[in-house]
């Protein structure tokens, strides 16, 4: 076997150099040679190195309702496009491995949603997600013909996650810039990606039952065991996705493994499934307790945000536990309580896990989250109406660019030359437009732009459209009820509030607190706004038969005759003489005298 | 159409038809009259049924307990109401935030073209408040809506009671597959364009209002509730919307279904429902409420806030407590449950309302006439104008025929004169109608003693009389004497025009287009010069559209059993004009442009061929 030393960056290199000398660097980069010769040797039985955690997020929110956040991520060091098969599989699901070496899938996300996600009282979500279903792949550069497998691939998805993902090109767009790949790889050429989203797509058990069983341990032990359906779809927001990408195996990206993320959110509602009261446990919430991890994760934990509960003053919650984590999640610096479920120590003497958030205070205040948007159709006529979408910049001081991005199916006919973006009252110019006009029945109209939010600001984007009168076998079974415009996507880079804040200066040492931005600056935010439900011109299919018998008669004997009449020249003519006249007449010829 | 393509038996019809003209131009008229009282009769009427699927028959226990809260809702609000003297906006906000709803508010403002005295406004400016009940996954696309105004004094606080604890009550369920929206609007009808306007970003009026912030996709169907007493005898139903538009039938439906659940008395224009069909009383009854709705209709004024809705294709209607000091009563809960029901029932849409009738009339809640029963009787009486159209055509056609070729050029260059100038001059006459009494009040009011809104009535009462002497001798100023031809060609132009005007205002609006033809259709039929002048123009007058409009305000009162004095009914009907620009200057109804511009001018060419010398 050749063995490959890794790839050291080169700065890692030097620093690497510059500490040890060159002798200990020499036996560093051997003893790195011999681990990796090891693990090879030992995925080569294994077919790859395994490794899955499961992890549970649950943030109190200030309306008095409740997020839950689950993470499942499952990496696996496996070549799909090496020349051998891959045919042996242990923690990765077989079907999702299969999916991969089939259709040379690159990057795969996909997301089911129930609910819409309010951001105005929520703040922002680990993960975003449009209601209804929302697909979006990068394929290979290898892929010749992405259209055939995109729709070959949506149609194995469908049958994978019992949904009715019918994606072609009729609604699948390639956005130039909203969707970049997210695992590493440098193949930009949006040639090679398809996004589309269904948002009428309506999420349950049936769609739930399959992707538990993606997980290794299913829905028998650790976290899984929280996801009963009775008590999930008993909530104001659901949402579950599927998330396959490539990553680094290590911080020297010497290999690359595949990650399998499975998430899935959940907010519980105050009123609804929680009667009213400030009070969630897990028992509250999913009717379960935990009593175990499950046994093939490396890790898994609970956290509990409770970054607005410092010194107690807003909730308890039982039982406490040192562990404390602090991360800077969304921009904002978060302080979490780390519930350690491999821990025997953590259940407890009744060896059963149940969280218990109590709120002492009851005032809910709507948020004021840095960047929002919403959308809505105004006007009121079946001929023509305008898309309004609004994008509220709440920076004090900071403007950011935001990228737009708008599917439209093609039976609105949009007129981009009525696009206008306009902020504080003045044009805003995009400083990026990229739109593909749509053909009917073949494509959608992709709109994409790149627009600068003044701070403090609102931009409103509109855009006029025609309602098209389709024909007859077009509409669906339920024409009345309306046509769906998926939701718009926002992706930004926002300015960090740990950035922005300076009270936190005098905790810092003085020589650390000049510059205000010494974390991150920014952090990317994806938002949807709603789904529009647009009603087109609909024809009576009441009485279909009806309509067309009478149809069929007046065009028939009305129009028949009333054309006869108008194209007739009308003589006056003379009755035809009677049988005896005309032989008589005969006979006169015959005899030479005029006839009668 | 052999008939019509052999010569013989064409002129056979056309003789017979121009000879017995007048006896069945006569038939016509009766029989279209007979046809329409017979409606109200059970056999030309169909029982209510429910059309839509998805609000039939379910399982539903309705469980909603807190109407004695309601009422002490409402008692805090008529409280809060005094102490700000006007809408308490900080004190709604606040309770329907503590209801667990999205909270948000409209400012608006909006200055009449003239003060409206009935209900003393001017400059108007008030505040919507309404909050947005989000249904648990459910992505924003369909909203359900209940509104209530905040009516002066201390009418409709049961209703903002009721809205408030409707909705606490609505927000702990989990069935919900749409948002609902609850509007408490200010200043009833101006309030509603407002917050209309502004969810669909459109300004038809010219309204000032502030962008609404929140929305919840396209209003699938709303219920406007008005409750002015503790105590409820029986509900009433009202449906006449702007410009005579209304709800579709199923939502009438839903609301007699869920009233004979309940055992609640529901009215109906004010009127009970009887059983007795077959008896003359009880036939009389159903016809008092057929035509109480053909007038209400006619008037094309919104009659509850529910009539702004219709033109935004959202399915609405007002549902009114009454409380007529009846024994039998019914508790707040019962109309909660009531209201409940039908909100579960709204629930379970799966597409628009649109499976029942848009068009109908209804002599009672349990029994409706359709489209296809009430249009023969307006097509008998347009039927008159188009065989008096082809009785003039026939005598037209007939003189040529005996003259030379040389006399028929000139007579019928000089016809297109005699028929335009009287088009143009009392169609000119309309727009003086229609335009004047808003833009010359100010003038009126310096030089005459009156206050504004009269200054406007009376201007367009003046102009409407000046109108009667202006145009009827103008043709002689362009071609000198008017001839035989000529009056035949303009009554034919004229009859035309009425037809088609009359025609296309009962498709849009049946009862207007009804009512406009009964006063209409004699005087288009029967006037010609030769009559004698004073008892025709007599008549004419008492026929014309203004006094059409008397004689609708007077019977809508005898109807609805409060008989008015002459001297009543003249203020009323004084008071109905202005009502009628408000409306349209407000709303956008369009019976004023109507009868102003296109009806009035119409009616003055028969005026015109009265007074043809």
């Amino acid at each position: 076997m050749i063995v490959t030393p890794p790839r050291l960056s080169h700065t890692k290199k030097k620093m690497v150099l510059h500490r040890c000398g060159v002798t200990v660097a020499l036996l560093v980069l051997i003893s790195l040679s011999v681990i990796v010769v090891a693990s090879r040797q030992e995925s080569t039985l294994n077919n790859g190195r395994h490794d899955f955690q499961e992890e549970l997020v649950i943030s109190p929110l200030q309306s008095g309702d409740i997020y839950a956040s689950f993470q499942f991520r499952t990496l696996w060091e496996a070549d799909f496009f090496g020349g051998n098969k891959v045919s042996h599989y242990r923690l990765f699901p077989k079907s999702l491995g299969q999916v991969i070496s089939k259709f040379s899938v690159r990057e795969l996300h996909i997301s089911l949603t129930q609910g819409y996600w309010r951001t105005m009282q929520w703040g922002q979500p680990y993960q975003p997600s449009p209601p209804g279903a929302e697909l979006w792949v990068w394929f290979q550069d290898s892929v010749t013909d992405v259209d055939g497998t995109w729709s070959e691939l949506t149609n194995v998805l469908s049958g994978i996650f019992c949904a009715s993902l019918n994606f072609d090109s009729i609604n699948s767009i390639q956005p130039s810039a909203s969707f970049k790949p997210l695992g590493i790889g440098n193949v930009t050429d949006h040639r090679f990606l398809r996004y589309a989203t269904l948002p009428r797509e309506t999420v349950c058990t049936e769609n739930l039952t399959p992707w538990k069983k993606l997980l290794p341990c299913g829905s028998k032990a650790g976290l899984a065991v929280l996801l009963k359906s009775e008590k999930l779809f008993h909530s104001s927001f659901h949402s579950q996705a599927v998330h396959i990408r490539p990553v680094c195996q290590d911080a020297q990206c010497a290999t690359t493994s595949w990650e399998l993320r499975q998430t899935l959110n959940v907010v519980f509602d105050l009123y609804v499934s929680g009667q009213g009261k400030r009070e969630w446990s897990l028992f509250k919430m999913f009717s379960r307790t935990l009593t175990e991890a499950c046994p093939l994760a490396s890790s898994s934990k609970i956290y509990v945000d409770v970054s607005d509960n410092s010194e107690g003053e807003d909730f308890v919650l039982s039982p406490a536990t040192p562990l404390l984590r602090q991360a800077v999640v969304l921009g904002d610096r978060r302080t979490f309580s780390v519930y350690d479920l491999t821990q025997k120590s953590t259940f407890g003497t009744t060896s059963s896990l149940n969280l218990l958030i109590r709120w002492k205070s009851s005032d809910a205040h709507m948020l004021r989250p840095l960047l929002h948007a919403e959308r809505y159709v105004a006007g009121y006529r079946l001929q023509s109406g305008e898309i309004h979408t609004l994008m509220y910049n709440n920076h004090p001081y900071r403007s950011f660019p935001v990228l737009l991005l708008d599917l439209v199916p093609w039976y609105l006919r949009l007129y981009i030359h009525t696009l206008s973006v306009t902020s504080k009252g003045k044009t805003n110019r995009p400083s990026y437009i990229h739109y593909e006009p749509s053909k009917d029945r073949v494509k959608p109209h992709t709109l994409e732009m790149l627009v600068q939010l003044p701070p403090n600001s609102v931009t409103e984007v509109t855009v006029h459209f025609d309602r098209i009168l389709l024909k007859w076998t077009e509409y669906p079974p339920d024409p009345n009820h309306g046509f769906y415009v998926g939701s718009s996507v926002v992706s930004s880079l926002v300015p960090s509030i740990v950035a922005m804040d300076t009270n936190a200066t005098h905790e810092c040492p003085l020589f650390n607190s000049f510059f205000p931005s010494k974390e991150e600056t920014s952090y990317f935010v994806r938002l949807y706004t709603e789904p529009l439900l647009v009603n087109l011109p609909t024809p009576d299919f009441s009485m279909p038969y009806n309509v067309i018998c009478l149809t069929c008669t007046v065009v028939a004997v009305g129009y028949g005759s009333l054309f006869n009449l108008l194209t007739r020249n009308f003589q006056i003519g003379e009755p035809r003489p009677g049988v005896a006249k005309r032989i008589a007449n005969v006979i006169r010829k015959m005899r030479g005298v005029p006839p009668l | 159409m052999g008939l019509l393509s052999d010569p013989t038996r064409r002129r056979a019809l056309i003789s017979l038809l121009t000879r017995l003209n007048t006896p069945i131009c006569a038939v016509c008229y009766m029989a279209g009259v007979a046809w329409f009282m017979g409606l109200a009769f059970e056999p030309f009427t169909l029982r209510m049924h429910m059309s839509e699927n998805a609000m039939g028959s379910t399982m539903v226990e309705e469980r909603f307990q807190a109407g004695e809260r309601a009422l002490v809702t409402a008692k805090e609000f008529g409280v809060q109401k005094n102490k700000a003297g006007g809408m308490p906006v900080d004190w709604l906000v606040k309770a329907m935030q503590d209801r667990g709803l999205e909270v948000f508010t409209q400012s608006f403002s909006r200055t009449l073209p003239f003060p409206d005295e009935n209900k003393e406004r001017f400059m108007v400016k008030g505040t919507n408040v309404y909050g947005i009940l989000r249904a648990p996954r459910a992505p924003r696309t369909e909203a359900l809506m209940l509104t209530a105004p905040c009516s002066q004094g201390n009418d409709n606080n049961q209703a903002v009671g009721m809205l408030l604890v409707l909705a606490q009550y609505f927000r702990s369920q989990v069935y919900w597959a749409k948002d609902i929206i609850f509007l408490v609007n200010e200043h009833d009808l101006i309030g509603m364009q407002a917050w209309l306007e502004g969810y669909h970003h459109t300004n038809i009026t010219g309204m000032e209002w502030s962008p609404l912030q929140g929305r919840a996709g396209a209003i699938q169907a709303a219920l406007s509730l008005e409750l002015s007493s503790d105590v409820v005898t029986s509900l009433d139903i009202v449906l006449e919307g702007l410009n005579g538009q209304l709800p579709n039938l199923d939502l009438v439906n839903l609301f007699y279904a869920f009233c004979q659940k309940f055992d609640v008395l529901c009215t109906f224009q004010g009127k009970l429902q009887r059983n007795d069909w077959d008896s003359p009383s009880g036939y009389s009854h159903a016809v008092q409420t057929m035509m109480l709705m053909v007038l209400k209709q006619a008037s094309g004024h919104s009659w509850g806030d529910h009539g702004l809705f219709l033109r935004y294709q959202v399915e609405a209607v007002t549902i009114k407590g009454i409380n007529s000091y009846r024994q039998y009563k019914t508790t707040t809960t019962t109309v909660g449950r009531l209201l409940e029901g039908m909100y579960r029932k709204l629930n379970n849409l799966l597409e628009r309302l649109h499976q029942s009738f848009f068009f109908y009339l209804l002599p009672s809640l349990s029994h409706f006439v359709s489209i296809s029963y009430y249009m023969p009787a307006f097509g008998l009486l347009a039927a008159i104008l188009l065989l008096r159209a082809l009785n003039l055509w026939v005598e037209l056609s007939a003189p040529p025929a005996t003259e030379d070729g040389v006399a028929n050029v000139e007579q019928s260059s000089s016809g297109v004169l005699s028929v335009v100038t009287p088009l143009v001059i009392s169609h000119l006459t309309g727009v003086a109608l229609y335009t004047l009494p808003v833009h010359f009040q100010e003038m009126a009011v310096e030089h005459f003693p009156v206050s504004e809104t009269e200054a406007v009535v009376l201007t367009a009462i003046a102009v409407y009389t000046a109108g009667l002497a202006l145009p009827h001798n103008t043709h002689r100023f362009v071609s000198g004497e008017g001839t035989e031809q000529g009056w035949r060609v303009l009554k034919l132009v004229a009859v035309l025009y009425l037809a088609v005007l009359l025609g296309c205002t009962a498709l849009l609006n049946f009862s207007l287009g009804f009512i406009l033809a009964l006063t209409l259709v004699p005087v288009a039929a029967g006037v010609t010069p030769h009559m004698p002048k004073f008892p025709t123009a007599c008549v004419m007058v008492v026929l014309s559209p203004a006094c059409t409009l008397l004689f609708s305000v007077f019977a809508f009162h005898e109807l609805q059993e409060t008989p008015l004095s002459f001297q009543d009914t003249w203020l009323l009907f004084l008071s109905v004009i202005s009502q009628g620009i408000l409306d349209h200057a407000l709303y956008g109804a369009l019976v004023f442009p109507l009868l102003a511009m296109l009806v009035y001018p119409c009616w003055l060419l028969f005026w015109n061929i009265l007074f043809w010398k």
